[in-house]
């Protein structure tokens, strides 16, 4: 096949590099709002009625939007195998973590409602927070420990070699990134509250989500700080060979005190995406406390895909830094599948993300508006 | 075997890809009856369709939950456990998972909500399409997994880079037409179908000899009955192709299934019957069928099928030319190309490189293969043979269950022909008896196909033992710990909630819905003659 020459492998790369942030904030925004509003279960709904509105705001789309995850995890493996390689195997514990988070997730959604025993709903609720609040930490903790850099290296036939532990992953600079992402993940979880009920849920929702925002805005400001700070960062020493071989063995690299910031200095454009994450808290602020949930709601969504992609703007072009072993360090350049199987992923993916779009699109159309309260008191089984 | 990180780590793919695999049979096979029940809905407006949708719609409801809950596991599992294996093939085996991703679970998973919360918010015909979307998303889903799952069976249009070290695609059209990944979907599909059929079946059985829901019960053994009929003949016929692939790609396999320790004329018999003894190399008390065997592998009288023994001695044969390739390819990386190295390297790369894997089998012994002994060589070409006696076993119990799964679905199908479904209580005891059945033979045919492709990972060119990450032994045990105690518990709590969800049955569902639906009778209902029943 000579179709894929059309589109040289190095733009290719940085297509996907593009591709991958466009899925982890499509993850981030759709499922960012259901877990948000597991995390504010317990404080934004108090009776059994509340709870069920809450969980059935959520409860036609979360399943849809969890698959941004699903597919976010599996375009890695196809795009970027070495960095899914690397990144699964040595978060192993806390992957396992969020794991356990997923598999009740969708159980305790299903399952809550099913026998109308107080303990039993009681149990499933604590589940339904729990399983909210640890993959929104645990996804900010490892964005954490990769700006830092991640302690593994390669062995000569590229087997991996890792060298840390779990507890060194939950370090503060790492926890400070986890609580961003909490604080955002509320935040957006509020507006949608807001958005799909009425009287006292809404109104908590407005209390907690404002909070949120406001310990967002903070936290994302510190961890900046901090970086800009204390954060080494790194940089490529040898010349980049764009268009070589995906072996990341191959090039030199040193650890650079600020190169973390050099991408904003060198393009001053790329500053629009911490602006956005900062504008888009505030929005989300602003419109939560207004009552107009539409606009906290998109306000959210712009706050966080600027987080995730000022994370992507500091860092490029490494994907996943090595600490003990730099030049392993995983880049835009060397970590990426073959020219073909990017070529074809591409056109794959080129062709069914607006097909997502658009029946994503129609589902929630369908389902606009506030949550039914009567269908709920119904009992008709289908509602959770 | 003792528990080292291997071990561990293929014991807790084969627990996660289990359980995982008593949830997915079910969902492929209710998704498609569900959407069956609906179109009948909507074509003949009559509400007790309807109301069998919503409550057949309960229970997968409570399946697919666990079927997602346990596929995100499997999904990771790769990166986490594998991860020598996902560098290794990632560049081919990742494309598939993606698109499965993209194209099918995508539209299963946003519609299944709509399913559950759309009755009042979409039109009859919307409803219908978001049922079907689920349907067809589910099975699109078994195909490209079973694309990826066909190339580890039959690696095919990918080569090895030196340069990468991993094997890159060369021809992604070889990889979605790979004869062995449409075989295989077939056969999974439909073995689904006659799971989700006979659960159908036995369920509703227990209603009839309850006397309970007799209307929704026997509707619904109507489709059962026919659906699993079909699917059930399907499952035989594509099991077939698959007995004939393997003969083509996996002789290793079939021969394992068969206890065939040495090669016999052609055409071969088929052992019926035999105790396998891997250590004596042979199967005691065995009973043959003679000429079934080479019928079967080969379609022909005339085509010999090689026994195990000779396996294992071609077996040497390519480790011995795989580490002439290794022997290469280190020349090849010290170099830093394909270009740099004198031509007799890279012929002896380029015609050994398929054999390279081979070599690989060296690395439970020795660190590098070129230093293998002559002894560690041929345990080596040894261990290419599978765990023959539970290959044999379990590929008999997954036949016999298939054939007597025929004999079932056909039973009730005339049954039903003949309106006498309630006629024999006996046949009744039986199909609610039968309901395990299909997840037996389904687990059984995964071991067959998977266990039998051992010591490969990827057939014939990356061992399983090579392919894990290096993770301690510990955090091995706390995860697989981890995973049964919480699959455990939940299969438990789901299987309960199951059995309550039937044993209320659909009452509370019906009653509401007649009342609501004669308030505005569709003109097709109104036009159907009362008596006419199904």
């Amino acid at each position: 096949m000579i179709l894929h020459q059309l589109i040289d492998y190095d733009t290719l790369r940085i297509i996907w590099w593009a591709l991958i942030g466009v899925l982890l904030v499509g993850f981030a925004v759709t499922d960012g709002f259901d877990l948000g509003s597991g995390i504010l279960l317990p404080f934004a709904a108090r009776t059994d009625l509340e709870r069920r509105l809450v969980i059935n705001s959520v409860g036609p789309v979360w399943e849809g939007n969890q698959v941004w995850l699903i597919v976010g995890g599996g375009s890695i493996f196809a795009a970027w195998p070495q960095l899914y390689a690397v990144s699964f195997s040595g978060f192993y514990l806390a992957m396992f973590v969020i794991l356990t988070a997923l598999i009740l997730r969708p159980v305790a959604f299903k399952f809550r409602s099913k026998r109308g025993e107080p303990a039993w709903r009681a149990r499933w609720d604590a589940v339904l927070f729990f399983s909210g609040l640890v993959p929104a930490l645990i996804f900010g903790v490892a964005v954490g420990n990769v700006l830092q850099g991640v302690p593994f290296r390669f062995a000569t036939d590229m087997h991996i070699h890792y060298d840390g532990s779990f507890f060194a992953q939950l370090n503060p600079f790492a926890l400070l990134c986890g609580l961003v992402s909490v604080a955002m993940m509320v935040t957006h979880g509020a507006a949608w509250l807001q958005l799909k009920t009425a009287g006292p849920v809404a109104e908590r929702a407005r209390l907690y989500g404002s909070v949120a925002a406001v310990a967002g805005i903070v936290l994302y400001a510190l961890a900046g700080v901090w970086m800009a700070s204390a954060i080494g960062g790194y940089r490529i020493t040898s010349a980049a060979q764009m268009t070589g071989p995906s072996n990341p063995l191959l090039k030199t690299v040193e650890l650079h005190a600020g190169a973390w910031l050099a991408n904003y200095a060198a393009h001053p454009w790329t500053m629009a995406a911490p602006a956005a994450g900062f504008a888009g808290l505030l929005g989300a602020l602003a419109g939560l406390l207004l009552r107009r949930p539409v606009l906290a709601l998109l306000a959210a969504a712009l706050g966080i895909a600027g987080i995730i992609l000022s994370v992507g703007a500091s860092m490029f072009p490494f994907i996943l830094p090595s600490s003990i072993d730099p030049r392993a360090s995983l880049t835009v350049w060397d970590a990426s599948s073959s020219h073909l199987t990017l070529f074809i992923m591409l056109v794959v993916t080129g062709f069914f993300i607006p097909i997502i779009v658009a029946y994503t699109t129609w589902v929630y159309h369908v389902l606009w508006g506030k949550v039914d309260e009567e269908a709920i008191r119904e009992e008709s089984g289908h509602a959770y | 075997m003792d528990l080292d990180i291997v071990a561990l780590s293929r014991l807790q793919f084969a627990v996660t890809a289990l359980y995982h695999f008593l949830f997915v049979p079910l969902t492929l096979g209710l998704s498609i009856i569900l959407a069956v029940m609906e179109t009948v809905y909507v074509m003949t407006g009559r509400v007790i369709w309807r109301d069998m949708t919503k409550f057949w719609g309960v229970l997968f409801g409570i399946n697919f939950a666990m079927g997602v809950a346990t596929g995100v596991v499997m999904e990771f599992q790769f990166g986490m456990n594998w991860s020598y294996y996902s560098h290794y093939v990632g560049d081919i085996f990742g494309a598939p998972l993606a698109i499965e991703g993209l194209m099918a679970f995508f539209m299963e998973a946003t519609f299944v909500g709509l399913f559950f919360f759309g009755w009042d918010k979409l039109s009859k015909v919307g409803h219908l399409v978001a049922t079907w979307a689920v349907a067809i998303g589910s099975n699109f889903s078994a195909l490209w997994i079973l694309i990826a799952n066909g190339w580890m069976q039959n690696p095919v249009g990918a080569a090895f880079n030196p340069q990468t070290m991993r094997m890159e695609v060369t021809d992604f059209f070889a990889v979605l037409t790979n004869p062995v990944a449409q075989a295989k979907f077939v056969h999974t599909v439909s073995a689904g179908y006659v799971c989700a059929a006979v659960f159908v079946l036995g369920v509703s059985a227990w209603y009839v000899l309850k006397g309970r829901h007799l209307e929704l019960a026997k509707r619904s053994m109507t489709v059962a009955a026919s659906f699993g009929l079909a699917a059930s003949l399907s499952v035989v016929v594509l099991g077939d192709e698959s007995g004939y692939l393997s003969t083509e790609h996996q002789k290793m396999k079939l021969a394992a299934i068969e206890a065939m320790w040495e090669t016999h004329p052609a055409p071969a018999a088929f052992t019926a019957f035999g105790f396998p003894d891997q250590e004596a190399r042979e199967t005691h008390y065995a009973i043959h069928i003679p000429a079934v065997m080479g019928l079967i592998g080969t379609r022909s009288l005339d085509t010999v099928i090689p026994g195990i023994d000779e396996l294992v001695k071609r077996a040497e044969v390519r480790i011995r030319e795989g580490i002439k390739a290794y022997d290469a390819l280190q020349q090849i990386r010290a170099a830093g190309s394909t270009q740099a190295v004198p031509q007799g390297v890279r012929d002896a790369f380029e015609n050994g490189g398929t054999d390279m894997g081979y070599a690989l089998l060296l690395k439970r012994y020795v660190d590098d293969p070129r230093n293998a002994t002559p002894e560690q060589i041929a345990k080596a070409a040894w261990d290419t043979v599978p765990q023959v006696a539970p290959l044999f076993w379990l590929f008999r119990i997954m036949v016999g269950i298939g054939m007597l799964l025929i004999v079932l679905t056909a039973t009730f199908f005339v049954l039903s022909a003949r309106r006498r479904l309630d006629r024999h209580r006996w046949l009744l005891r039986a199909a609610v008896l039968a309901i395990p059945l299909p997840w037996i033979a389904i687990e059984s045919g995964w071991l067959v196909a998977e266990f039998g492709r051992q010591p490969w990972v990827i057939e014939g060119v990356l061992p399983t033992a090579v392919a894990v990450s290096n993770l301690g032994v510990k955090t091995l045990l706390i995860t697989l710990g981890g995973f049964i105690a919480i699959y455990t518990t939940l299969f438990i709590i789901e299987m309960k909630l199951l059995l309550k969800v039937i044993r209320k049955g659909p009452e509370a569902e019906h009653a509401p819905d007649v009342g609501e639906a004669r308030s505005h009778v569709p003109p097709v209902r109104a036009m159907a003659a009362p008596g006419s029943s199904s």
